[in-house]
């Protein structure tokens, strides 16, 4: 009997090995004594190798164990957004009391856990793969939502999230057997020839899948109505894994989202693209009127994270290059934007007593402008104000709509953008144009559900390089995204190219 | 040199936030003293003779989406730059003349908002002037709101309310000009390479129908911006709110941004919609002459007889170039400058006014020309422009505007004279009862402090200027408006359409329209 020894393209794993290394290493080192202060710093290792090897695979499309997964410029420019998140999500998670509560190593490794998930999502071309990596993705979030174990909202978001979520899972896995069940494929390649060869055209059984996936892969995304989680588990995680989560899934799950509409059903176009655009347009709707008069800044930011999800969907409705392209554009300038705000929730968390109350930044234009500023820009920019990357990310969205037809979708991203100043300037107003707190030395924060021996004050948290140097690179990154836009549109138009290519 | 003019402010305030407190007010005039000395540059070596454009930058910006960063000065924007640059110099001087809270923040958005402002009249790229279109906002968002003035205890808004409430306003109609503009560029590539050129667009016409939606949300965006009645619901509040230097530039120029965007960007790209709507956005213009003088007459607060004031005057702007013809164009560039330059020295001596009566009432106000009569005088030639005394170059304006008006729409010319006679009142009764009258008890009469006159002077001079010599503006505005009212009116236009539209103009309307710009437009 001849053995095959089956080809392994071991350059194109060498990034999903790299990270499951890593996870063990980091998870070993925990056990260790004198290793157990370096999780944080093998974890940015172990994320800056995976970084290094993708990027080497760059602009070289291959498809990987044998069909299961496709390395392409998409696949490497959303996990490298994912990437970026996880390692500002270390460097904010440095003091954080979660990491020391659940175990720094175990905390670390949760988190490389999610990073893998979401490379692997990105990368997925098989229905398999698509649902292992989407749960390899889910699980260690659902866990870390809840690492502050005194928290009481930390426990209740971490909960929510695995309930809700395993619905999505459980909706996602049977739309699959649905077109499993038509096609007799798992391959996207596949489900596409299979549509085209058995007649399944508009064929109900294959539509229920069709509609039951998208509301499957809505859940993750946050797409309304199906968003209901993601203010609350937003609100209750703990800031670093909320800033992580907000960007890093939506990322992966837009990644696939477009692989297996645009490429496995594609043709089907026809019935699932004006759902999607109705989707989306409801997602503006209801994301930026919920974030209107939210004082927690988590649960704004969860509100404007499900508007933000309907413009993007916006880019797969139009499947086109541009809209690809449009979507990586916006998901990388989304990433800086939330990034900068999430880090200055962070500091005021653990310098004042209001937590993540909108309070909290009251002032902070005179009291702390390092802050003031990244929250501004951010804030401005997610508001999609020009000379920022906000602006030209919804330029080019706008753009892919039109030319795909999609004109009053462009025009409801321009009423929602409208109702989204309300929000976003409130929290501008509040800094610049609010009256100073009176920080209590020595008390307690109170965030929402916490005991009262939770996090103890550190009046000098807004001036810590981790929490500074995060809010800074990001809101610089932002600007500069928003003049010198080139870049990150090649970058976009590259991954937006290869998804067909 | 368009690029110069363009970054030398957000240069001057960036390196402004790296300089001690005391200095930074003096450095922010630099800044905007080179920039004056830039655009004045600019105007001596502009030939006033061609229609195209001069001092011209093109380099693609954004490639992949179209984008292209250019730039370029022609009859339209020429002045305007040259106002903007003015009324900065003014406005940031009398600041630097005062104490200002976190100066370095004060000055440096200063100086953004006049790059912004600069950027929406230089740019010839449709997108590139939505983006600062769009970016003149952020700034005065900041100024507005923390630096204003609170009018709660007075039955008005909080700073930070009456600033969001502008913003709201002035973004709806500018969020929908991005779509419209993104949509006008898609619609004439066709699917081929797209541009936002404006120049390269208004050569591929639109269809009919994409021209008349697409026409309103530009026509939102300017008209909100200006603001014309129905869309001024801001207005009040913010110039209620708004820090004084900053009121003085904003209303000097940011106003005329608008009524300049339907010159530089509607007019010429829609030009079957701007046939068709004529008639509708020249009832809003009049009406907002008439509504806004008639609440000019009302009003106490001194901010918001100016504010009214300048909605009357802007409808009359709109009202020139709804004329569609030479006169009426050249007439509303003309007036645009002129109305510029009065109203920005109104609001310093609203100031000047205010600080010494301690209130913006003109109730509480009076007999200030008893002591101060080089004051009073100045108040009096800005009082005379305002009102388009004969002699004054805001005469010369309205003149060739009811003269465009009366060639294209005789019934609206006569309702539009009204507004003239009115003016009259509501100037005189602002300068009689904060000079004239009986002193209250208590007001301080003294003369203009040499630093306030310093600020003042130059611009009163500039008005006495224009008065002397309006050809200055006229003759160099000529040959583009002409060009682009042609594109509206005459043979040039894009689509086959439009003259089918234009034969069926009523009479000999279309015969009057034509003769009339060839014989009327001002020769020197």
């Amino acid at each position: 009997m001849n053995f095959h020894e089956p080809h392994i393209d071991y350059a194109g794993i060498s990034p999903i090995v790299a990270l499951s290394v890593g996870i063990c290493v980091v998870l070993l080192s925990a056990v260790f004594k004198p290793l157990r202060k370096s999780a944080p710093l093998l974890t940015t290792i172990v994320l800056g190798a995976t970084a290094g090897l993708l990027i080497w695979q760059w602009d070289d499309p291959k498809t990987l164990v044998t069909g299961a997964l496709r390395l392409d410029d998409l696949a490497i420019s959303i996990s490298l957004i994912a990437i970026l998140m996880a390692a500002f999500c270390v460097v904010l998670s440095l003091r954080e009391r979660a990491t020391e509560e659940a175990g720094s190593g175990e905390y670390h490794a949760l988190l490389l856990g999610s990073v893998l998930g979401m490379v692997l999502l990105s990368q997925a071309t098989n229905l398999v793969s698509f649902f292992v990596a989407l749960e390899m993705l889910s699980i260690p979030l659902y866990i870390l939502c809840a690492t502050n174990l005194r928290r009481e909202g930390s426990l209740e978001s971490g909960l929510k999230y695995l309930i809700v979520g395993s619905v999505g899972s459980a909706t996602l896995l049977y739309g699959m057997a649905f077109i499993y069940g038509g096609t007799g494929a798992t391959n996207f390649a596949g489900i596409a020839e299979g549509i085209a060869q058995n007649g399944l055209d508009g064929d109900p059984l294959i539509l229920i899948g069709i509609a039951m996936a998208a509301v499957g892969l809505a859940f993750k995304t946050s797409i309304a109505p199906f968003h209901q989680w993601t203010p609350d588990v937003y609100q209750g995680a703990p800031t670093p894994i909320t800033a992580f989560m907000a960007v890093a899934t939506k990322a992966a799950a837009f990644a696939v989202f477009l692989r297996f509409f645009d490429v496995a059903l594609g043709s089907q176009l026809d019935s699932w693209q004006p759902a999607l655009a109705a989707l989306a347009a409801i997602s503006i709707v209801v994301g930026n009127v919920g974030a209107l008069g939210q004082d927690s800044l988590k649960r704004m930011l969860g509100y404007s994270g499900v508007a933000q999800a309907g413009y993007m969907l916006g880019g797969v409705v139009v499947l086109s290059d541009a809209g690809t392209s449009s979507l990586v554009f916006y998901l990388a300038a989304y990433a800086f934007m939330n990034l900068a705000a999430f880090a200055v929730i962070v500091g005021r968390e653990r310098e004042t007593v209001y937590g993540d109350d909108i309070r909290a930044v009251r002032g902070l234009g005179a009291e702390r402008p390092l802050l003031a500023w990244p929250l501004t820009i951010s804030m401005l920019a997610l508001a999609g104000l020009p000379a920022t990357a906000g602006f030209i990310g919804k330029l080019y969205l706008i753009e892919a709509l039109v030319e795909g037809d999609y004109t009053w979708l462009a025009v409801f991203i321009a009423v929602g953008t409208m109702i989204s100043l309300a929000y976003y300037l409130r929290v501008v107003a509040a800094m610049w144009m609010g009256t100073e707190n009176e920080v209590v030395p020595g008390a307690t924060p109170v965030i929402a559900g916490a005991s009262p021996e939770a996090d103890p004050v550190d009046p000098e948290a807004g001036r810590r390089w981790y929490i500074v140097g995060p809010a800074l690179l990001a809101s610089a990154a932002t600007v500069f995204f928003g003049i010198i836009p080139q870049p990150l549109v090649e970058f976009a138009s590259h991954a937006g190219a290869s998804l067909f290519g | 040199m368009s690029s110069s003019i363009l970054w030398t402010p957000l240069l001057f305030g960036l390196v402004g936030l790296f300089l001690p407190k005391k200095a930074v007010g003096w450095w922010a005039v630099l800044g905007t003293v080179v920039t004056l000395g830039l655009a004045i540059a600019v105007a001596i070596g502009f030939d006033g003779n061609s229609s195209g454009l001069q001092y011209a930058v093109d380099e693609p910006w954004i490639s992949g989406l179209g984008v292209d960063y250019s730039l370029g000065v022609d009859g339209l924007n020429l002045f305007l730059i040259l106002l903007t640059a003015v009324l900065w110099t003014g406005g940031v001087a009398f600041a630097a003349f005062r104490e200002q809270d976190r100066p370095k923040t004060f000055y440096f958005l200063m100086l953004v908002a006049e790059t912004a402002t600069l950027g929406s009249f230089l740019a010839q790229d449709l997108l590139l002037f939505v983006l600062f279109f769009d970016l003149m906002l952020v700034p005065f968002y900041f100024l507005f709101g923390a630096w204003g003035h609170d009018r709660s205890a007075e039955g008005g808004l909080t700073a930070s309310a009456a600033t969001l409430k502008m913003i709201v306003y002035t973004l709806i109609g500018s969020l929908l000009m991005l779509v419209a503009a993104i949509a006008t560029a898609v619609l004439a590539a066709d699917g081929g390479h797209i541009t936002f050129s404006i120049a390269a667009l208004s050569e591929h016409g639109l269809s009919h129908g994409s021209q008349q939606w697409i026409f309103w949300f530009f026509a939102a965006a300017f008209l909100v911006k200006m603001p014309v009645f129905m869309l001024h619901g801001w207005m009040p509040d913010a110039y209620r709110a708004a820090p004084l230097p900053a009121l003085a530039v904003f209303s000097g120029v940011l106003a005329k941004v608008g009524a300049y965007g339907f010159l530089r960007v509607v007019l010429p790209l829609f030009p079957d919609a701007t046939v068709e709507f004529q008639e509708v956005i020249l009832v809003i213009a009049l009406a907002s002459i008439l509504y806004g003088s008639v609440m000019a007459f009302t009003q106490t607060n001194v901010r918001l007889i100016a504010g009214y004031s300048s909605v009357a005057q802007l409808g009359f702007i709109t009202a020139g170039i709804f004329a569609l013809s030479a006169d009426g164009s050249d007439g509303a560039v003309l007036q645009m400058v002129n109305h510029g330059l009065v109203v920005a020295p109104l609001f310093v001596i609203v100031a000047i006014l205010a600080e010494r009566t301690g209130s913006e009432d003109i109730r509480e106000m009076g007999g200030m020309a008893l002591r101060a009569p080089v004051l009073a005088a100045l108040f009096l030639i800005v009082a005379l422009a305002t009102l388009a005394m004969p002699g004054s170059a805001n005469f010369i304006g309205e003149f060739y505007i009811l003269n465009g008006l009366f060639q294209a729409k005789i019934v609206f010319a006569f309702i539009a004279i009204s507004g003239v006679a009115m003016s009259a009142y509501y100037a005189l009764r602002l300068y009689q009862q904060t000079m004239h009258n009986r002193k209250p008890e208590g007001l301080l009469s003294r003369e203009i402090g040499l630093r306030d006159a310093v600020v003042l002077v130059p611009l009163v001079l500039c008005i006495l200027g224009l008065a002397l010599y309006p050809q200055l503006i006229l003759e160099r505005t000529a040959p583009t408006v002409q060009q682009t009212v042609a594109k509206v009116t005459g043979g040039e236009a894009p689509s086959a359409r439009l003259a089918a539209q234009v034969s069926k103009m009523s009479r000999d309307e279309k015969a009057e329209v034509e003769n009339g710009s060839l014989e009327l437009i001002y020769k020197p």
